[in-house]
């Protein structure tokens, strides 16, 4: 009983885990992408319709990164080179995501799709407990690890990532620094893309493998919260992103044991948490000065 | 290639008001290419989206409708947007305002009085105001981010408004329906003509629009607002306090969406039910851009993103697209709107491979 719902709350927090991850980098790169619901969602439409055309989920999942990436590039254009507004452009993206993706979609709604089935590794798998929960998982899960460990060591450890948050920080000086701004902020986007892409192709392929319209559900601005919430730091989206898979599972156990509370109540508890965490994360301007990356949102319109 | 922007000396005028309709052409074009693609003839496609629904009285009746609670929250919303503050969970206060002004009518059905719509009105006012309250409070008191507040609050109003009207509003003679009894006729939003259904809410959008343009246009207030949306800093010089302009935003853009919300209850559709918008308070985002964040730009823009509901629906119907073309039509304007602003800040210059750069002294 405790392994499963321990193993939902894992499938329900790598999608979380892995947005919030992408967006985490491009937000470091001071590019604020409000867009992760529209890259998510394209994401998850691309991945479910590549897996059925070709009955493999992992092309569905390399198509589910490249459509969220190709989505972000959309993005990247209108902020990056055209210096449009970042807030605007990313309800922007997100609202045409909704649209595309429904119109893209219409034709897989009630379709069956594929489940990404779980990969076991020798040995650790036969792990009691353990290795049913951490070692018997799909590809995305362990794809979200690497990426936490790799994120970290990239931003912290390596020289480009000290480049990454350079410009973050201070895109003038690093402008200045002769660092290219704009081209780092692209890669930053299309990598923020990619992952919200895989975290759209987790959703249509493990979490439920069909093609549901606006199956996103707002997780995508859950995401948005939680590197605010994990004060852009890597290791922190996890403990995060697994509070708020948390939250999802116990309010789906608590509607079907029938605990006599309405269930749009305990529907609502996602998002309410969202808030309450928000506030607890945000009420010491301080820590939030320090921690934001100083650039983010900024327009930078290199002077040459 | 390369694409090189240069800040203009001063913002183009020109641009200004040819930005938008460049965006609108530009969208138009790429609506034609779409529907060649899904294999339809693209000039009928645009013919029944975008001009079949005006030639009719009863559909000109439909535009109001649908413009009237787009034109209300992207008025409010162009105040918040001007002053820096990103209230983007318009759809949530919508769907209080509605729950709030329709206490009245779903908890005392068998009062008859004129004084009943009024109370609608303005208690519908004050549920979205309260509604945006929150990320206000939030956002001054403990210096959280707006945008993701104001969108969580949207779920949960809709879930709230789901609740009621399956659970303790929820007529016991309606078949089971998921709806409030239907409103008395006292609590009924009026139609402006007798030639067809449009209400009072659409009249209540241009007095909106056109007070909320004296204001940015004539009163210190609107001052305020510009100042302090382009730099906190020089409006802290002026004595203008950005924590006074974030409640003053959202509460006049809460209020705003409230009106629409319980302006399309009572007018439109004359109960309660668990949907009751097809997301006005996100299109509006895109009619406040559409309009430049000027009321009577928005005025304009509100009516044409009420075409595009509307000739979604019409050209589901005459050429079999699905209604969801609307939705890609949206947000394709408003990605249109916003890279054709960049003209009236910056020159636009192509820089092709192996030109060599000017030198500069």
């Amino acid at each position: 009983m405790f392994e499963a719902i321990l193993l939902t709350v894992i499938t329900a927090s790598t999608p979380l885990v892995v947005a919030a991850l992408g967006e985490l980098v491009a937000e470091r790169s001071g590019v604020l992408n409000l867009g992760v619901e529209g890259m998510m969602i394209m994401g998850a439409v691309f991945a479910f319709a590549a897996t059925r055309y070709t009955g493999s989920p992992y092309i569905g999942i390399l198509a589910g990164i490249a459509g969220g990436a190709l989505f972000s590039l959309l993005f990247g254009f209108l902020t990056l080179t055209l210096v449009a507004n970042q807030v605007a452009t990313g309800l922007a993206l997100t609202i045409l995501g909704l649209g595309l993706s429904g119109q893209i979609g219409e034709s897989f709604v009630g379709q069956p799709g594929i489940k990404l089935q779980p990969i076991s590794i020798p040995l650790l798998s036969e792990i009691p407990f353990f290795g049913k929960v951490l070692f018997n998982q799909d590809l995305i899960f362990y794809l979200s690890v690497a990426l936490i460990v790799g994120i970290h060591w990239f931003l912290f450890r390596s020289r480009t990532g000290l480049k990454l948050r350079a410009i973050g920080d201070n895109h003038g000086s690093a402008h200045a620094l002769g660092i290219h701004v704009v081209r780092m902020r692209y890669l930053a986007v299309m990598f923020g893309g990619a992952c919200a892409g895989l975290a759209g192709a987790q959703l249509s392929l493990v979490y439920t493998p069909q093609w549901v319209e606006n199956m996103s559900a707002g997780r995508g601005w859950i995401a948005l919260a939680l590197v605010v919430f994990a004060s852009w730091r890597p290791r922190r989206v996890l403990a995060g992103g697994y509070l708020f898979g948390a939250v999802t599972i116990g309010q789906l156990h608590a509607q079907a044991f029938g605990i006599g509370v309405p269930t749009q109540l305990l529907s609502a508890l996602p998002y309410a948490a969202t808030i309450v965490v928000l506030i607890i994360i945000s009420h010491n301007r301080r820590t939030t000065l320090i921690n934001t990356p100083a650039s983010l949102g900024k327009p930078f319109v290199p002077d040459r | 290639m390369r694409i090189e922007l240069e800040k203009r000396p001063r913002v183009s005028g020109l641009f200004s008001v040819v930005s938008p309709l460049l965006a609108l052409a530009l969208t138009l074009a790429f609506g034609a290419l779409m529907f060649s693609l899904l294999g339809k003839d693209p000039m009928d496609a645009l013919y029944s989206f975008f001009v079949e629904p005006l030639l009719e009285v009863w559909s000109l009746h439909e535009l109001a409708i649908k413009a009237a609670p787009l034109i209300l929250i992207a008025v409010g919303l162009s105040v918040c947007f001007r002053s820096n503050n990103w209230n983007i969970g318009a759809e949530g206060q919508f769907t209080m305002g509605a729950i709030a002004g329709s206490i009245l009518p779903v908890m005392n059905p068998e009062w008859h009085s004129p004084m009943i719509l009024p109370l609608m009105l303005v208690m519908g006012m004050i549920g979205g105001a309260l509604y945006a309250g929150i990320p206000a409070l939030l956002k001054t008191r403990f210096n959280t981010n707006e945008i993701l507040t104001s969108l969580m609050l949207v779920y949960i109003a809709q879930l709230y408004l789901d609740w009621l009207t399956r659970g303790p509003w929820r007529d016991p003679q309606g078949y089971n329906f998921p709806q409030t009894k239907a409103f008395v006729t006292e609590a009924v939003l009026p139609e402006i003509l007798a030639s067809g259904r449009a209400h009072w809410a659409f009249i209540f959008a241009i007095l909106a629009a056109i007070a909320v343009w004296f204001m940015m246009r004539f009163m210190l207030k609107g001052f305020e607002v510009s100042v302090l949306g382009q730099s906190e800093r020089a409006g802290r010089f002026a004595g203008f306090s950005a924590r006074r302009m974030v409640w003053f935003s959202m509460l006049l853009s809460g209020a705003l969406a409230g009106l629409a919300g319980i302006s399309e209850v009572s007018g439109s559709i004359g109960h309660l039910q668990p949907i009751i918008s097809p997301g006005y308070g996100f299109t509006a985002i895109i009619v406040a851009f559409l309009g430049r964040l000027n009321p009577l730009g928005i005025i304009a823009a509100g009516l044409v993103l009420a075409l595009t509901y509307l000739g979604g629906e019409a050209a589901q119907l005459s050429i079999g697209i699905s209604d969801k073309v609307a939705r890609v039509f949206q947000g394709l304007l408003l990605f249109f709107v916003l890279s054709c602003d960049t003209l009236i800040h910056y020159r636009i210059r192509l820089i092709f491979a192996g030109a060599k750069p000017e030198a500069r002294g």
